[in-house]
């Protein structure tokens, strides 16, 4: 779109500059007591009056009432004010509502100012003389810069209708399939070789005890057939460029070294291939899988992947067999296969990049990858799934059944060497699994070890007063440490979780079998450079960082980039389901729409005076900055710009100049708060 | 490699050992240590219960006195001397009022402390100053299957120590994996001793000291290396106490961890002052090669 089409026209200089027979209409609000009772308003009003260029200045007690919102419509109507201002509460509240009023009345909105006399002023300061003051001086600056604003139109910027969706656990694939059957063409791009996420390795599912893979897999199945998706699984996204509306999208395809167009999934590879014992990510490491494998029999899609430094053709160019080669019935495996580029044309984009088990290892106490027998609560999820590597039975390494479980909460939650934060699904899972124990295993002694239960989902409270009825232990104490050094006879041979009783007031010794770490949610170990390629940050937490942290959960600063899921905090199916509905309601709100507008208040550059020198473009934080091929000077790409104003503070010739914040309505704002 | 060193009260009494190794090891790794000249007690951890601001006092002035060596950082062997001296500074840098208490206290004496002496136990020196591969490349004598149980103590690692996990710190074991010796699982590595309560308690002393010998048994090593003077005699010299209190048969050599690293590294164990052991550690020399 070009400045003239939308009215913008260049910097704007000298549409107003010294019109200073411009008529500014004042309104003064009381907002019941909330200024009126602090700021002496009639004065400021009877001030105002007496201004250069006001021509009517009021007072009333709600402007934000249509009543109040009618003053000003009347007196644009009848007494041809062109310029207003509003003195009343924050800009953030109420400058829509007065804008909107403005626009209604045939007057440009951009025309219109607040004067922050509430959260800056009454809310702020005690005496009312001074309250006074300060509201005339904040008013004042705005009455000065009036005369040269100018009529700002907000900018078109047409929505391409596509969606990318990354990451394919079950947020992503939430928020593909709806946006899919609400008839968007949605591109799934997925790292693993599967989609499915942590969801597919879980065995049940609190409170209700599902079975995850009853619930996953039908999604799963329909997201890998929907004529409105595109798969593209074992991919990752290496670059996005472009704003709101109009993002290309770089994406890496690895090389599967299979052919996926000929593959039919039948599995005879993995069979035949002679390296067996990999162990299988999917499995968390307990049991195996070939070089060339099938994650897992649902997998979506349900294609061959080689792993290239497992197999001993790519690995070192010596398998003398190439068995899989000669199993392969539709010849699809291709050694020669490169990683590949695709480009994607989208609109808007939803991250549901999930989550990473804490790393149990930081905690050395607890003796995870030193002691047999303790292990993390993944690992337990695929003991007791029947789909898992022992076939659902809860059995030690040495093939054996537990007598006595412990299972120690807030691994690396809560915990001021680790993750300061409660990771809100390691109660309810830590329950889960004493349920699914006392299920295969009801001789089996179970310890919760917690440091309070937080249970605060629909049912599953209610769970936990169940749990209480199937004859758990439950010990109000964080585990100290678990130890193989046994003190007495019953402890030989046996892992002895030691933690203080805060219920009894004494330190326990507790020899169990088997020691479940009820490991904390974490971050990705790349969320910060993910979120970097998509033009946000995440919090000081290490999650994604939403837009607001109440109003706008799923949104991020980025406009038209949207999160859900894990990726932004810890959170259990049911939540993570819900912001996946939201997010894709907020795409939907976005692309239903041909085309977005969006704010006028951006930075201009005047491409006559532009030197080239191009210091703004690697300043500008938003990537919204580029050089003109032809010309060499730099561009402001409208749609991208969010009007921060560091080109214009940067530039050493003063060029780039901010609508709706030029040097003479700032200086004019600093007159005006200087002359009471 | 320069340091001023803090040789702590110990060292001339029960810890000879610990200290006369300490200058053969640091010798033989071209770690130059200066001696502080009229140092003191280090304020002791005991004291600072009974009179707090007296034994920081006391503390300060060894600090005030390397302050005076110049730009050195102070090296100590002794757990509870490292604890005490660091824990000064960081008490100083604080809580203002009891910095200037201090600053005071030492000019009455004639001496200034600004509080930036770095104290530094030896392990951290030899680990992350020297490094392990420094150290490996002069072992000439691997104690090939030697069974370590490292006894790191309970104030290494905290709460003042920071360069190794405080819980479950491995610098120890590195060390002895470096002198050619296996070190073993030893799940109490960082229990206490029993401390000074071998003087006030000691059914509760032998009782710790017990857990400690067992420990070490069950996992089956050798010899014990300890890091702290108090450590080293609670867990050597009580064994028969604890054997007398519990019926066991304990007889297990315990050194310091400067001993078992000179021994690799070619030093006599008569210059290790091995040879004042209590539980003699003749099958750790047996395993040495020619």
């Amino acid at each position: 779109m070009s400045d003239q089409h939308n009215g913008n026209g260049g910097n704007g200089r000298g549409n107003g500059r010294g019109q200073r027979e411009e008529k500014i209409a004042v309104y003064v609000c009381h907002c019941g007591t909330n200024i009126g009772g602090t700021v002496d308003v009639p004065a400021v009003v009877a001030w105002a009056a007496s201004q250069p260029g006001v021509t009517v200045a009021r007072e009333y007690k709600y402007m934000c009432s249509d009543p109040g919102q009618d003053l000003i419509k009347n007196d644009i109507k009848e007494l041809g004010i062109t310029r207003v201002v509003v003195a009343a509460c924050s800009p953030t509240m109420h400058e829509p509502t007065f804008r909107k009023a403005a626009a209604d009345a045939g007057l440009n909105p951009f025309l219109l100012q607040m004067a922050n006399i509430r959260e800056h002023c009454s809310w702020v300061t005690e005496d009312p003389v001074a309250a006074t003051q300060k509201a005339k001086r904040i008013l004042g600056a705005q009455i000065h810069r009036l005369p040269f604003n100018q009529a700002l139109n907000p900018i078109d910027v047409q929505v391409n209708q596509d969606v990318l969706v990354v990451g394919g656990g079950i947020a992503g694939i939430e928020a593909a399939l709806k946006l899919a059957e609400a008839g968007k063409h949605v591109y799934m791009v997925e790292r693993n070789p599967s989609i499915g996420g942590h969801m597919a390795m879980f065995d049940k599912t609190f409170p209700t005890l599902d079975c995850a893979a009853c619930i996953l897999t039908p999604k799963m199945s329909a997201l890998g057939k929907h004529p409105n998706i595109t798969l593209l699984a074992y991919s990752e996204v290496t670059h996005v460029d472009g704003y709101v509306g109009n993002f290309t999208v770089t994406v890496k395809k690895k090389a599967r070294y299979v052919n996926t167009d000929l593959c039919t999934g039948c599995g005879a590879c993995q069979e035949a291939c002679v390296v067996r014992k990999v162990k299988s990510e999917f499995d968390q490491g307990l049991g195996y899988r070939s070089a060339i494998y099938i994650p897992f029999p649902q997998a979506v899609p349900l294609r061959a992947t080689i792993d290239p430094e497992n197999c001993l053709t790519l690995s070192r160019g010596a398998c003398k067999k190439q068995s899989c080669v000669a199993a392969c019935g539709p010849k699809a495996i291709d050694f020669d296969q490169k990683d590949e580029e695709v480009e994607l044309a989208v609109g808007a984009i939803v991250l549901a990049t999930g989550f990473e088990l804490f790393d149990c290892r930081e905690e050395p106490t607890y003796g995870y990858g030193r002691l047999d027998n303790v292990i993390t609560s993944l690992e337990f999820e695929r003991l007791s799934n029947a789909s898992g590597p022992t076939g659902g039975h809860i059995v030690l390494k040495n093939g054996e059944t537990p007598k006595s479980v412990a299972i120690l909460h807030c691994v690396g939650s809560r915990s001021v060497n680790h993750q300061e934060y409660c990771s809100r699904v390691c109660c309810m899972y830590s329950l889960k699994f004493a349920h699914l124990i006392k299920e295969h295993l009801p001789d089996t002694e179970v310890w919760e070890l917690y440091i309070d239960m937080r249970t605060n989902g629909k049912g599953y409270e209610e769970f936990y007063k169940r749990l209480m009825d199937e004859g758990v232990n439950f010990i109000r104490g964080r585990a100290a440490e678990v130890t193989d050094f046994a003190m007495s006879p019953e402890e030989e041979g046996k892992l002895i979780v030691k933690a203080e009783d805060t219920l009894l007031g004494v330190v326990r010794r507790l020899p169990v079998d088997m020691v479940i770490l009820s490991a904390g949610l974490s971050p990705q170990h790349d969320a910060k450079e993910v979120s970097q390629i998509f033009g946000f940050g995440c919090s000081a937490n290490g999650f994604f960082l939403e837009r607001h942290p109440k109003l706008e959960p799923v949104a991020t600063v980025t406009d038209g980039v949207f999160i859900c899921g894990a990726c932004q905090f810890p959170k259990d199916i049911p939540d993570t389901v819900a912001q996946a509905g939201a997010a894709a309601a907020g795409v939907l709100t976005l692309v239903n729409n041909v085309s977005v507008k969006i704010e006028p208040t951006i930075s201009y550059i005047d491409p006559e005076k532009c030197s080239g020198c191009h210091v703004c473009v690697g300043l500008c934080p938003y990537a919204a900055i580029r050089v003109n091929a032809e010309t060499g000077a730099a561009e402001v790409v409208e749609a991208a710009c969010k009007g921060c104003g560091v080109c214009v503070a940067a530039c050493p010739s003063g060029v780039p100049q901010q609508r709706g914040y030029l040097d003479e309505q700032i200086f004019a704002e600093i007159e005006g708060a200087l002359v009471v | 490699m320069k340091y001023s060193y803090y040789p702590g009260c110990s060292a001339e009494a029960t810890a000879v050992g610990y200290d006369v190794s300490t200058r053969a090891v640091c010798a033989k790794l071209g770690i130059e240590l200066v001696e502080l000249p009229d140092w003191n007690c280090c304020g002791s951890t005991s004291y600072f219960s009974v009179r707090e601001l007296r034994s920081f006092g006391i503390s300060a002035r060894n600090l005030a006195i390397a302050q005076e060596m110049g730009d050195m950082d102070l090296v100590t062997t002794c757990n509870a001397c490292y604890t005490v001296l660091a824990k000064t500074n960081r008490y100083m840098a604080d809580n203002a009022q009891l910095r200037a208490d201090i600053v005071e206290a030492l000019h009455r004496a004639g001496r200034h402390y600004d509080g930036n002496v770095k104290v530094r136990h030896l392990v951290d020196v030899l680990v992350n100053d020297l490094g392990y591969d420094a150290i490996r490349e002069r072992v000439t004598k691997p104690l090939t299957g030697v069974r370590v149980a490292c006894y790191y103590g309970c104030q290494m690692t905290r709460p003042m120590g920071t360069f190794d996990d405080p819980e479950f710190p491995v610098t120890l074991d590195k060390l002895t994996e470096v002198a050619g010796a296996t070190p073993v699982d030893y799940p109490c590595k960082t229990k206490c001793c029993g401390g000074m309560l071998m003087l006030t308690n000691e059914q509760a002393a032998l009782r710790l000291c017990f857990e400690l010998l067992k420990s070490a048994r069950d996992s089956e090593a050798d010899v014990i290396i300890a890091a702290c003077p108090l450590c080293e005699m609670n867990v050597e010299a009580y064994q028969s106490r604890v054997n007398k209190e519990y019926g066991t048969d304990f007889h297990i050599p315990v050194m310091y961890f400067t001993q078992l690293l000179g021994l690799a590294l070619g030093i006599s164990a008569k210059d290790l002052a091995l040879d004042k052991q209590v539980v003699p550690v003749d099958s750790v020399l047996a395993a040495l090669p020619a």
